[in-house]
């Protein structure tokens, strides 16, 4: 029985994904912090003191959650998708293997480590962003779920696609092709009301606007979806994605031949 | 008990590469156990089936009596297994990787063991150091203390002694003897052959993906080791199916010029007479005659060998 779990290993899984990205906190942690402070500098000035259309907050008070959220979710995507292809790329992903972790010990450290450092990420953006603007919590249950839950999502399809990967390159397409356009095309610089119906239409179907109106909504006490709905979406994506990573790393699918 | 019980293992990557066909194995616990066979033979793909690296096809395994594919964490806790790429994580210095490694296993670091390992496998003075400054030797023996920090009762070092100098790798042997001593049963794959003699108590042949042979390495050598009649010839040989058919019984293994006939073991002056003899009715009279002593390495070509391999 006490061979069937190994929680000492998913621990110290968790640990070495962890250590992972605190040894380069230039790039993992003030990099997002500084790129946030770049952002709403530019659209702090660009935009003055004009509020969103059909919502009645201030630019930057709207762009403020976003920014957080949307850096939360590309680290959480960075932190397993490069830790997979870097392992296969090194040829270390090997030692993952021969350890005696389930799939889902192997799922949980590795989505743990990865909502750790959105975490992190998010409680820095918010001590940088403070100075900005007035940051208000109204449904901090809304702000939490929909930041774990997102990180996770994420996580987990950086997980899938460090798995599918074989290269660095095919790395840089997903990134580049698929989770950049996601996220910006997903309500973090405007409200989804500014869009044409025909684009308002295909955000119903982007999962990162849910993700990103949910957790502004949070701060904003209004957004762009129906809150009740979001937190279904949401929930519903989580166990799904959860489901998929934990699937794709018992069949050791794209790990082994 | 068996340390390892293979039956029927097979393999084939894409493009139908048969990488292992039909493979049966007994690996009795406690043995020293080498197995042989030429690049692309297979031996990787059954080790790296083993360590959880490649899917199996159809077969079974069981490590210590238990079914390796069902029950993969409890088999996997008592394996270890050294790959035969070197490669390591950069962030690291080789103590931390230990530890490391000992927790993956769901084992407390136990800091003297590791300990014991680094300065049995001489890397003492470098085990703060990060990986990337160790030279190829060096990782090559961090591999091996990786793969027993957990104390597996089964250990697979896939060419582990690739790229390590000669006292070194002495010593490494003698680390591993003493394992095997203390009940540690050890597999391992290895090009230099007298490294297998030397060392191993079983010895198993694959080539192209099949079990040649399996037998106690001192039965293999006592019994397949009669000596050679070595005969020179002036030009190069081929042999006919008629010569073939008259001196098969003596495996016959052509070399250029020369031919090696196995004289019976049951040494008495009629057997070199009658072997003499037959070479001499069907090739001729040589211009050189020499008596070689056959060594794992003339067995091992002998077996693998493309002319006589279907022989066998």
């Amino acid at each position: 029985m006490q061979d069937r779990y190994n929680p000492r290993g998913a621990w110290t899984f968790f640990q070495r994904e962890t250590r992972r990205f605190l040894r380069v906190k230039m790039q993992t942690i003030v990099a997002p912090a500084l790129t946030a402070v770049m952002y709403l500098i530019v659209f702090r000035y660009a935009m003055g003191e004009r509020h969103v259309p059909g919502l009645n907050v201030p630019y930057f008070e709207f762009l403020i959650p976003g920014l957080i959220m949307m850096a939360m979710l590309q680290n959480a995507f960075a932190n397993t998708s490069s830790s997979l292809i870097a392992s296969k790329v090194m040829n270390v992903h090997v030692f993952l293997l021969m350890a005696p972790l389930s799939s889902a010990e192997v799922v949980f450290a590795a989505l743990a480590a990865a909502t750790v450092r959105a975490l992190i990420v998010a409680v820095v953006l918010l001590l940088v962003l403070f100075p900005f603007a007035d940051i208000h919590v109204v449904h901090l249950w809304m702000i939490l779920l929909y930041g774990i839950c997102g990180s996770i999502i994420m996580g987990g399809i950086g997980m899938l696609s460090g798995m599918w990967a074989q290269r660095f390159d095919d790395m840089a397409t997903i990134s580049n092709f698929i989770i950049l356009p996601l996220t910006f095309l997903s309500g973090v610089f405007y409200s989804v009301h500014q869009l044409p119906v025909f684009w308002q239409t295909i955000n119903q179907f982007n999962p990162f606007f849910y993700l990103i109106d949910g957790f502004r909504y949070g701060f904003l006490g209004t957004g762009d979806s129906d809150p009740a709905k979001a937190a279904f979406v949401v929930c519903l994506a989580t166990l799904l994605v959860v489901f998929c990573c934990w699937y794709a790393w018992r069949l050791g699918w794209k790990m082994k031949v | 008990m068996n340390a390892l019980e293979i039956r029927g293992l097979s393999k084939s990557y894409g493009k139908g590469k048969q990488a292992l066909s039909d493979v049966s194995l007994n690996i009795a616990e406690g043995s020293f156990f080498a197995l042989l066979g030429p690049n692309g033979a297979g031996k990787s793909t059954l080790i790296n089936i083993l360590a959880d690296i490649v899917h199996h096809e159809s077969g079974s395994i069981h490590l210590l009596g238990r079914d390796l594919f069902k029950e993969r964490g409890w088999c996997k806790r008592r394996l270890g297994v050294v790959p035969q790429e070197v490669a390591f994580d950069p962030f690291f210095s080789p103590r931390e990787i230990l530890r490391f490694s000992s927790g993956m296993f769901g084992v407390a670091p136990d800091e003297d063991w590791i300990e014991e390992l680094l300065i049995r496998l001489e890397l003492k003075a470098h085990a703060e150091k990060n990986t990337r400054q160790l030279s190829g030797g060096m990782r090559r023996r961090l591999l091996v203390a990786q793969a027993l920090v957990h104390r597996p009762r089964v250990v697979v070092l896939d060419e582990p002694t690739a790229g390590v100098d000669v006292e070194l790798r002495k010593r490494l042997w003698v680390f591993m003897q003493e394992l095997n001593a203390a009940g540690t049963t050890v597999l391992l794959t290895t090009h230099y052959l007298e490294e297998a003699e030397e060392l191993c108590d079983q010895v198993a042949i694959i080539d192209r993906g099949k079990l040649l042979m399996h037998r106690p390495m001192q039965a293999l050598l006592a019994d397949a080791a009669a000596r050679l009649l070595r005969l020179k010839y002036n030009q190069p040989l081929t042999l006919n199916a008629e010569q073939l058919g008259a001196l098969s019984r003596w495996r016959p293994r052509i070399d250029a010029c020369s031919i090696d006939l196995a004289i019976p073991s049951n040494q008495t002056a009629s057997s070199f007479h009658t072997v003499y003899t037959a070479a001499i009715e069907t090739l001729g009279v040589p211009v050189d005659v020499a008596i070689v002593q056959e060594d794992l390495e003339d067995i091992f070509l002998r077996l693998t060998g493309d002319a006589h391999a279907g022989s066998l």
